[in-house]
């Protein structure tokens, strides 16, 4: 029998739950390594540009490093991308992954020390101006206009795009009324709530129908109303052949939305692809956590055989909690409450997550998903 | 057009976060059914901004035009304001100076500087001493011209390179980052321009009786210019100070920058009285101000001793060079990372 736990019980455990921390991934022969689970693994980093007819979005080796006062910071660390026209593509990962510096690079608003980057066929660094006419961006920030009503955020921005006067106000209506803005039509923008805000944003980089809209972490602090409100309207927006950057650190977000994932951390893409195909590349795995009172005495995961297990991937003890990774999971939950009685163990609490973007996730980088 | 409500709890089993949701086709929502946050997109109008979506051809003068067009949107809301900080410096500098003193007997005079010039060698010989509303005219001037000049663009500026970054609004507008450098400088300019102008009647009806300034222009052409090229030196300075000042110390640049600029920028006396105190009067030459009063004393009260009117034209040319090319590669610097 299995037990579905919510996932705000496994947040408790600690990050200290590393691979490094526990067992040694030498220990579990079937250990899904973060390289290997990775496509890129399979068809590694050409030094060539993939060239894609089509391709929306492509990068080649990009890399940001920021030269601080405590040393050279690499933010971006060579990332690949190559996203079709008309696709919704996510890049996943925890805060300081690089998923910002990625989009501020595409958006011409980061300028990159290495590699290159296309946008619409344009190259971001030779043509930033080319590119800006091409892209709608959706700051992570909220970067309206704070002078201006919500109307003229809209008017202006079209005007900005060559609109005239006329055709401007034409297209501020119909945004206005596709957004729900209408009553807050002559609002100013710092009189928005945190959803208006985003909307009116959204709607701001759509006046001048770009090929590729990015979005910066559109729904974040967002309550959960108003996130399902957006996600229907990129939805919307993705089938009528918008192409869409969008960057997340919620991984249901990502699964729900995108046609394709990056998974980054530390400005690298650990895995990339569908959400069906990442969780397969990383081994589709169950990750089952239990949690005693007592702390687990050493050498019990070798003790107890759970490495030789049919199914299991690798297994992790960290002080008063084991965590074990399989792709059957059947039964595993009740063998790791009765491994911990026969050493005396007395269960706190367990939990089991399915094979998801967060066990891939955990897979891929042997932590806990830091948002 | 019909329209079509989208479901907004049509997620599947997972609900919102749900691994099925969002993917699949939305019926048409319920009469009954709650708009949730009081909004439910309607996926038609959403889909028909791509599909009715106009073609704009953005080229550098239309997206310059719409800046700019912005810049006096905000400036007409801010009208009040605007307006307020530009008259109560000179109108209580004259009504103390070219009113008040003269009535309770301390009216302030200017005579041997004014008669003498012995610095600059220009015509400056009056007959007689100078009221000082007379003085206090072009230096008034010019000091709106610095005010206005940082107010319209230091302090907007650093508003939008704080925290929220919202400059990224106007630098994804499809002009280079030098443009909208430009931009700034332009707005600044008209701004200080139109908050200088405010001062002429100011200083010229308020006084006391037999206290009226005596100005007198006879190049209007010059008086024009003079303006214009201060006020694009000060908005030029202004983009500068907005790009390398730390937001959290800009009341120091009252004390640093504003006052000293202004006390010792001939505005409350002419260069050529300062001869009697050689070292300030040449270190004061740094001080862009000295160029702006001592220029508009020239076509102002050209009676009054005053820089050769080369030098003044000379000093806000290159002033206006050297602070926008500064001025325009640290906005660069500031807005791509």
């Amino acid at each position: 029998m299995t037990t579905e736990i919510p996932h705000a019980v496994t947040t408790e455990i600690p990050q200290a739950a590393t691979p490094q921390a526990t067992t040694p991934q030498a220990a579990t022969p079937q250990a899904i390594t973060p390289q290997a689970a990775t496509p890129h693994a399979a068809t590694p980093q050409a030094a060539t540009p993939r060239v894609t007819p089509g391709s929306a979005i492509r990068t080649q080796d990009l890399r940001k490093t920021y030269s601080t006062s405590r040393g050279n910071v690499e933010a971006v660390r060579g990332i690949d991308l190559d996203i079709p026209e008309g696709e919704f593509f996510g890049l996943l990962g925890p805060n300081g992954a690089g998923k910002s510096t990625t989009i501020g690079m595409l958006t011409t608003l980061i300028h990159p020390t290495g590699g290159k980057a296309w946008v619409a066929s344009t190259e971001v660094t030779k043509d930033p101006v080319a590119v800006k006419r091409r892209i709608g961006v959706v700051t992570q920030n909220n970067t309206l206009d704070m002078q201006l009503t919500v109307a003229e955020n809209l008017q202006f921005r079209s005007r900005f795009f060559g609109l005239p006067a006329r055709a401007a106000a034409r297209r501020a209506a119909q945004l206005i009324d596709a957004f729900g803005l209408g009553d807050r039509r002559n609002a100013m923008a710092d009189q928005l709530s945190g959803g208006q805000a985003r909307r009116l944003l959204i709607a701001r980089a759509l006046v001048h129908r770009p090929d590729v809209l990015f979005l910066d972490e559109p729904t974040a602090g967002l309550d959960p109303q108003t996130r399902v409100n957006l996600w229907d309207i990129l939805q919307v927006l993705h089938e009528q052949g918008q192409t869409i950057l969008l960057t997340t650190h919620y991984m249901e977000e990502a699964e729900a939305l995108c046609d394709r994932i990056a998974v980054v951390d530390h400005g690298k893409i650990l895995a990339e692809g569908t959400v069906d195909v990442l969780k397969e590349n990383a081994g589709a795995v169950t990750v089952v956590t239990v949690r005693y009172e007592e702390p687990v005495p050493s050498g019990l995961s070798e003790r107890s055989g759970l490495a030789g297990r049919p199914g299991v991937t690798k297994v992790e003890t960290d002080h008063d909690q084991i965590r074990v990774f399989s792709r059957d999971p059947e039964g595993l939950l009740g063998e790791l409450v009765e491994i911990g009685g026969r050493e005396g163990l007395h269960v706190r609490d367990a939990a089991q997550l399915k094979p998801s973007l967060e066990t891939v996730f955990l897979t891929l980088t042997g932590r806990e998903y830091r948002e | 057009m019909a329209t079509t409500a989208i479901q907004p709890g049509g997620r599947g089993p997972g609900g919102p976060g749900g691994p099925g949701g969002a993917r699949g086709p939305r019926g048409p929502v319920d009469a009954g059914q709650a708009d949730i946050g009081g909004y439910a997109p309607v996926a038609s109008s959403i889909a028909a901004l791509i599909t009715d979506a106009p073609q704009p051809q953005p080229t550098l003068a239309k997206t310059f035009a719409a800046m700019m067009a912005r810049e006096f949107r905000v400036l007409r809301r801010n009208a009040v304001s605007t307006f307020t900080r530009a008259v109560m410096q000179p109108l209580l500098f004259v009504f103390v100076f070219a009113y008040v003193f003269p009535k309770i007997g301390g009216g302030f005079m200017l005579g041997g500087a004014a008669h003498s010039n012995p610095v600059s060698g220009t015509a400056g010989a009056v007959s007689g001493s100078v009221n000082f509303a007379t003085i206090l005219v072009p230096g008034l001037v010019a000091s709106m011209l610095l005010m206005q000049g940082i107010f319209g663009v230091t302090f907007p500026l650093v508003m939008e390179f704080s925290w929220q970054r919202t400059i990224e609004d106007r630098a994804l507008a499809p002009v280079p980052i030098r443009v909208l450098a430009v931009q700034k400088i332009t707005a600044g300019a008209v701004q200080s321009f139109l908050g200088a102008c405010i001062v002429f009647p100011v200083v010229l009806f308020v006084h006391a009786a037999g206290q009226a300034p005596h100005v007198h222009v006879t190049n209007w052409f010059l008086l024009a210019l003079i303006m214009v090229s201060g006020a694009t030196l000060t908005a030029s300075l202004g983009l500068l100070l907005g790009t390398v000042m730390d937001p959290r110390k800009m009341q120091m640049m009252f004390a640093v920058i504003l006052l000293p600029a202004t006390m010792l920028g001939c505005v409350y006396y002419p260069w050529s009285a300062l001869h009697s105190i050689r070292w300030l009067q040449i270190l004061v030459l740094i001080n862009p101000m000295v160029y702006m009063s001592e220029g508009l004393r020239a076509v102002l009260t050209p009676s009054l001793g005053h820089m050769p009117l080369w030098a003044v034209l000379l000093a806000l040319l290159g002033g206006t060079v050297v602070f926008g090319f500064l001025g325009t590669r640290t906005f660069r610097n500031r807005v791509i990372n």
